[in-house]
């Protein structure tokens, strides 16, 4: 494959990636902003989310959209009940120190893991997708006519990528109506600025925290489902989202929402990029390179507000 | 009418007021006095629920405020004006106000008549809270607390930093708003503003109340304040 097509392809690869990853760091993020807790189990909210999505998927017979269905509209909702109990029995109990929390959710994550292994075993776990048709990309090409469109080789996407972007996207874009245009956004938001004084104006900030943990672990959650029927479930699949997310969200700001979704194109798009193009090693390399350049540079991130 | 007794109140093991009792009657402008460090903030902190009592009670109307949730305690008709403003700041001066309005269901109605009071608000209204001039915050952190249409109106030294016009504004407002009927408990500082304003004045003393005078007796007594308060 010539480097034109062989580049569109790597940037649809990417886009899946950074589709995916901005949910979950979405979700890690819109924690931190309110709630000022640093979520280390955020990236077994995706894990569990991921095995849920499968033993759902394994519950109903029919064809795969069936399934699908259920599992996006249950695990989330399943995932973030158990963030929200847990933010009730735990956080809520340390007072939000930010030391102590670190430690409570390092704790949550050995919880989450072991209790996945034993309840449904070590084996990686597929979900077939609920449409999967592979859709060839044109190219263009100069010949002797001029320009002209052609099919190249191994170029193509299929249906169901398609749909994980597009479905990303509209999360994301109602995720920021909800925050910005509505009145349990507006707590939220007031919440997040000065958590005394909303409590002062009637704000039940113990409930909008345990709602904000639960929505931001259902974020993760949420993009777990969109991507097992791309990558199976695991119960040692959270780590690699965990870290990720932690890179977008530094690299974007802390608690910058739109700040979180660039970084996420970045970083998904130069993962793509140079996984294809050299190694996903060496991507992985160059994104904990970039945080460090950032933090030295920028500490507050690409959109995040300094420190006053 | 708002009544606290004998609260005592800490912060963790540290306890700040250890024996504070006062009245907030409804009409009134009761002054809340003290020198540095005597409790004044935390004295209102606690009728708010925000500082967590070891012992005493607060009624508002007969109704007891003491062993409510923080945020149940506004409901019942409590605005507070706190100390440096506390402005949700990125929130826009309209956002600031829905919040206000959302704390006991007020509507469209109670937004005008506190834009009415402010008018200036009303002309930024979709600026950020945090970009406003320090006079400007100053009516919008009273506005968020009027759009409650409360009982009682706790005001803590509503005029620190301002210049003498919004010093005077502000105050134009408290006095309007006692005669309006409302029950208002002033934290301030300034002798001329105490004199002008208070219709009681309640005094503090490392975290005791140890004595509570009216208008004619601050004006019959003017040692009493530099006694109380004196530099």
């Amino acid at each position: 494959m010539e480097f034109g097509p062989h580049l569109l392809l790597a940037v649809l690869e990417g886009l899946v990636t950074a589709s995916i990853l901005s949910l979950t760091a979405m979700g890690l993020s819109l924690v931190f902003g309110v709630m000022r807790v640093v979520n280390v189990a955020h990236g077994e909210a995706f894990m569990l989310g991921a095995v849920l999505a499968w033993w759902v998927t394994g519950l109903v017979a029919g064809h795969p959209a069936v399934g699908f269905v259920l599992a996006a509209l249950t695990a989330p909702l399943i995932v973030g009940a158990l963030a929200a109990a847990s933010d009730r029995l735990v956080l809520k109990r340390l007072n939000y120190d930010p030391d102590r929390t670190i430690v409570a959710t390092i704790g949550l994550l050995y919880i989450a893991q072991q209790t996945t292994l034993m309840t449904f075993g070590p084996d990686a776990r597929p979900v077939e997708p609920p449409f999967n048709q592979r859709i060839a990309l044109p190219w263009l090409e100069r010949t002797e006519e001029g320009w002209t469109w052609f099919y190249p080789w191994g170029l193509s996407i299929t249906s169901y990528k398609l749909f994980v972007i597009a479905a990303a996207a509209a999360i994301l874009v109602a995720i920021w109506l909800v925050i910005t245009r509505t009145r349990a956004g507006l707590l939220m938001r007031a919440t997040q600025q000065d958590s005394e004084t909303a409590q002062a104006f009637g704000i039940p900030v113990g409930t909008v925290y345990s709602v904000v943990f639960g929505i931001g672990a259902a974020l993760a959650a949420l993009g777990a489902v969109l991507v097992v029927p791309i990558q199976q479930a695991h119960y040692l699949m959270g780590g690699e989202p965990l870290l990720l997310s932690f890179i977008v969200v530094i690299i974007g700001g802390l608690g910058s929402l739109p700040g979180t979704v660039i970084a996420a194109l970045l970083i998904g798009l130069s993962d793509g990029i140079i996984s294809v193009f050299f190694s996903p090693t060496l991507a992985k390399i160059i994104a904990t390179l970039l945080v460090a350049m950032v933090l030295v540079f920028r500490p507050q991130g690409l959109l995040g507000k300094a420190q006053t | 009418m708002l009544e606290a007794t004998s609260l005592r109140a800490g912060y963790g093991p540290v306890e700040v007021l250890h024996d504070v009792s006062l009245t907030a009657r409804a009409g009134e402008i009761t002054c809340l006095l003290g020198r540095n460090g005597a409790g004044k903030t935390s004295t209102l902190k606690a009728l708010m629920g925000l500082l967590p009592l070891t012992s005493g009670t607060v009624t508002l109307d007969g109704e007891a405020l003491h062993d409510l949730p923080a945020h149940e305690i506004p409901k019942r008709g409590i605005g507070y004006v706190p100390q440096g403003r506390r402005l949700f700041k990125e929130l826009t001066v309209a956002e600031t106000i829905e919040v206000g309005l959302m704390t006991r269901g007020e509507g469209r109605a109670t937004r005008e008549w506190v834009l009415d009071l402010f008018p200036r608000l009303r002309e930024r209204l979709n600026q950020q809270a945090g970009t406003l001039s320090g006079g400007e915050q100053q009516m919008l952190a009273t506005a968020r607390a009027l759009c409650l249409r409360p009982k009682v109106l706790l005001l803590d030294e509503p005029t620190e930093g301002l210049q003498p016009s919004m010093i005077e504004l502000i105050r134009d407002v408290t006095v309007k708003m006692r005669d309006e009927g409302y029950a208002i408990l002033l934290v301030e500082q300034r002798m001329d503003a105490i004199l002008a304003l208070a219709d009681r004045a309640v005094f503090l003393e490392t975290g005791r109340s140890v004595e509570t005078a009216d208008a004619a007796r601050l004006h019959a007594d003017p040692d009493l304040l530099h006694h109380r308060l004196g530099v």
